[in-house]
């Protein structure tokens, strides 16, 4: 596989709910190792594409094709536990750790695919059973150390800090072996240093893994420095996309941004 | 022909009865989120006021009714004050089981204190059917339809028009944002508490009008269909509930009529899931989607 | 098992509770012999109702769906068993099987549409498909409809009855403990993000329903050869809310809270025996008073271990939940 390769590609998605159109006619290509920005005002459909990639929503119109090598598929519509097990991963704006759970489980739940064993070794604890619950563990510490969660691997989710919480997500998305990652808004509540931190940490992961990733981020500063490509959403809509030095200059950004009047 | 419509007519007097229930069911589903398992029992004791208060004490039937539905008010405030208030932060599933615990409580006492024996409500009213064009309707039928349908005008303009009714409303949209606006939700929750019970209370003395044999076990199964209407209306809207009781009572007597008693429950509660797979939200509730 | 790691050892104290617990029966029961049957009564029933709270517990505790219904698995079990002892004698534990995978058959039957729904509509849904099931059966020539069921072989001992509720406790802590179980909790806690960290989750609630509804059919199957007669007031819908409370009393999610709360909860009514009338009020006074005053249930979600028991008799009692 060339590295100029697409391995995303979306084709006119659209998606309505009952009269309102959140996204309307969107395609966009993601080339394999990119790490593109998606940003736009609230309310502009950014989350909305992250629910359409990930499968949470079926899209109304319009296709997703992964590719894979040398084969293509359309995953648009299918349930988002088959589109993890493709290989996209993703975190949540909202947080949605498993709060009752340690750290760790948090994280191990994330294997649960790709290291699994059949029921039968679960009900009568097969040396398979030990065998690959300790590659799990260990796994699991190993991402938790990436992420400087190694500490508090066995308190509960819900006691963790709110950067600790982001980061928790990005730890359990990353165990599920993607190779697109879809980042919405890991810097949301973080101050300048755990932002400046977070963006390292981006980039670390992203070598690491040899990832591709795709980010909503509010945080402009961040998104400039990281992305190599920023797609802009207003209403719904792609008004821009290019490089972070074109998009600062486009004067429809600025005004989507600022109002018509400037 | 003449059969279907003669249930049918039977089907509005159960129905309403379904439907003085449910609202209870649904007002205080629609405030704090709780199905109130003592709901059908409140009812029990709606009848038994009414009982005592026809036979020991010889009361007319119009101080009779207010009676039943002003002690079911006081006790629905009561329990929600002493078993409810003190579980408002902890998770349902711990305030579900208490109000299972107070229904068996009232159940038990009541077989306690009534004895576990069936009692013959007293007939106040002559139960001679009128000919409406072959349709046979009692004067029992009717007084309950028309007391019923008086009864949820009455809750309709106290909801929609008055300040305390736009307060329960507030209240059931958003708790906090209510009580930042100054209102005492405690208080509010409380009157709903109140206002269900008492239409629990007449629906009681009700029952004990067309079907006169009453006794401590009386409220459960009630209860169950009553709930199953709220559901089945969209559980929180108070048209829905009127709506959800009239067919459940209508589906009832149809299916009595026209396959067998005993199929009649699990008809009612076939046509539940039916509408919970159809649309969760019921017939005339609002669907939302979680936020992702 | 040598090569369990430090974190799986926590596990072992509350195996080795539960296991004590249930041997600590079985003893009671080697001098049953000497037993009045009233006594060997209760124990069997304990026995029946640890299988069904753990069985409840898997589907409400652990997996998180609200399930009002349980007495209608029991039921399947419970009849279908009885019937294929009466009609086909075939042998005690093939008619137990036969029920069990029955109740799993018509769980997953119930199951795929059904939980679709959540919190209480998935209550109210399955209370109605239990309902539904007892009318089913009160409707049936084959069942006898109200008259009930007689004629069952009495084969069940307590030794088939503690057998079978060791195995239930011992496969639920072990699915518990393994990634098929760490699914199962990832559902409860949400069910958006299991799905994102690529777990089927309608399989997963299914698996659970059905698991759920096989062991409830199996203590339906050990309650008919028990009783030698089984009527469909047996398993209606109260039969579902002693299961849905001695679970949430014991604490959701935790196995061995289910198996104190089973035998508190069948112990107490047979203690307040002696108050003859007052009995039925007193039983739910108390369960309003335990939820007022400790609305998480016994145990929490935590399980017990022996080194809790050892830390409670030298006098050191912690509380966190």
């Amino acid at each position: 596989m060339t590295e100029n390769q697409n391995i995303l590609e979306a084709n006119s998605l659209t998606m309505s709910f009952g009269g309102l159109t959140a996204v309307a006619n969107l395609s966009f290509c993601l080339r394999k190792g990119e790490l593109v920005g998606l940003i736009g005002p609230n309310g502009a459909g950014k989350t909305t594409v992250f629910n359409m990639l990930t499968g949470v929503y079926a899209p109304t119109e319009g296709s997703i094709l992964l590719n894979q090598g040398d084969k293509k598929q359309a995953i648009s519509g299918l349930p988002p536990y088959k589109i993890t097990q493709k290989g996209i991963a993703r975190t949540f704006q909202n947080i949605r750790l498993f709060n009752k759970l340690s750290v760790l489980d948090n994280v191990r739940i994330a294997f649960h695919f790709s290291r699994s064993y059949s029921m039968f070794h679960s009900f009568f604890l097969t040396p398979l059973f030990w065998r690959e619950e300790k590659k799990i563990t260990a796994d699991a510490t190993e991402l938790l150390a990436l992420l400087r969660l190694e500490e508090r691997k066995n308190d509960l989710a819900k006691n963790l800090s709110y950067g600790e919480m982001r980061r928790l997500e990005i730890a359990r998305a990353l165990a599920t072996h993607p190779q697109i990652l879809l980042l919405d808004e890991p810097a949301a509540g973080m101050n300048p240093q755990e932002t400046e931190e977070l963006s390292e940490l981006i980039n670390l992961i992203r070598e690491k893994f040899s990832l591709t990733i795709l980010l909503i981020e509010h945080d402009m500063s961040l998104v400039m420095k990281l992305c190599e490509k920023i797609m802009v959403l207003d209403y719904g809509m792609m008004i821009a996309s290019g490089t972070p030095e074109e998009i600062c200059h486009s004067k429809r950004v600025i005004e989507a941004y600022l109002g018509e009047e400037v | 022909m003449g059969l279907f419509v003669q249930q049918i007519v039977n089907g509005l007097a159960l129905g309403s009865i379904y439907a003085l229930i449910a609202l209870g069911y649904t007002m205080v589903y629609g405030i704090i989120r709780l199905i109130n398992f003592a709901h059908g029992d409140i009812y029990m004791i709606g009848a038994f006021v009414g009982y005592f208060a026809l036979t020991t004490f010889n009361l007319p039937f119009g101080v009779s009714l207010v009676l039943a539905m002003l002690i079911p008010a006081i006790l629905g405030m009561l329990i929600e004050r002493v078993a409810y208030r003190p579980l408002r932060k902890s998770p349902s599933i711990a305030v579900l089981i208490t109000a299972i615990g107070v229904s068996l409580l009232i159940e038990n006492l009541a077989i306690l204190w009534f004895s576990p024996d069936p009692r013959p409500f007293p007939q106040i009213f002559p139960n001679m059917p009128l000919d409406f064009f072959g349709i046979k309707i009692s004067i029992p039928q009717i007084i309950v339809f028309l007391t019923s349908v008086a009864l949820m005008i009455a809750l309709n303009f106290l909801v929609q028009k008055t300040k305390i009714g736009k307060a329960m409303r507030a209240v059931s949209q958003d708790k906090e944002a209510a009580s930042l606006m100054g209102i005492d939700t405690d208080r509010i929750i409380s009157l709903t508490f109140a206002i269900g019970s008492a239409l629990a209370g007449a629906a009681g003395v009700m029952v004990g009008v067309i079907y006169p044999r009453i006794q401590p076990l009386m409220g459960v199964m009630p209860g169950l269909k009553a709930f199953v209407s709220a559901v089945l209306g969209g559980i929180g809207s108070i048209p829905g509930a009127m709506l959800g009781g009239l067919i459940m009572g209508l589906t009832e007597s149809l299916v009595t009529a026209l396959i067998s008693s005993t199929w009649r429950d699990a008809i009612a509660f076939g046509l539940l899931i039916v509408i919970l797979l159809v649309k969760p939200s019921g017939i005339l509730g609002k669907s939302t989607r979680e936020k992702v | 098992m040598a090569q369990q790691t430090k974190k799986n050892s926590t596990y072992d104290g509350y195996i080795a509770l539960a296991s004590a617990l249930l041997l600590l029966i079985l003893n009671l029961i080697l001098v049953s012999g000497k037993m009045p049957a009233y006594y060997s009564g209760i124990l069997g029933f304990m026995g029946i109702n640890i299988i069904l709270a753990v069985s409840l517990n898997l589907i409400n505790g652990i997996a998180g769906q609200f399930s009002l219904g349980h007495a209608g698995f029991m039921a399947i079990g419970a009849y279908v068993s009885a019937l294929i002892s009466i009609y086909l004698q075939w042998p005690f534990i093939v008619a137990l099987l036969c029920g069990g995978l029955a109740a799993a058959f018509i769980g997953i039957l119930i199951g795929l549409p059904t939980l679709r729904l959540k919190g209480d509509y998935l209550a109210i849904a399955t209370l109605g498909l239990g309902e539904i099931i007892r009318v089913v059966i009160l409707n049936l020539d084959i069942t006898k409809g109200a008259r009930g069921l007689t004629g069952i072989p009495r084969t069940t001992t307590i030794f088939w009855v503690e057998a079978i509720a060791i195995i239930t406790v011992i496969v639920t802590i072990n699915l518990m403990r393994s990634t098929h179980g760490r699914a199962l909790l990832s559902i409860r806690e949400d069910e958006i993000a299991a799905e994102a960290m690529g777990i089927n989750t309608t399989y997963y609630k299914v698996f659970a329903f059905a698991t759920g509804a096989f062991f409830a059919g199996i203590a339906g199957g050990l309650f008919a050869h028990i009783m030698g007669y089984i009527a469909p007031k047996n398993f209606d819908f109260m039969r579902s809310i002693e299961i849905l409370v001695i679970v949430v009393l014991g604490g959701l999610g935790s196995i061995t809270g289910s198996i104190v709360a089973t035998i508190v909860l069948t112990v107490l009514p047979e203690a307040l025996r002696g108050f003859a009338q007052y009995r039925m009020v007193l039983y739910s006074a108390m369960l309003i008073m335990m939820m007022l005053f400790r609305p998480q249930g016994l145990l929490g979600t935590r399980e017990l271990k022996v080194s809790d028991v050892f830390k409670f008799f030298s006098g050191g009692g912690e509380r966190d939940d």
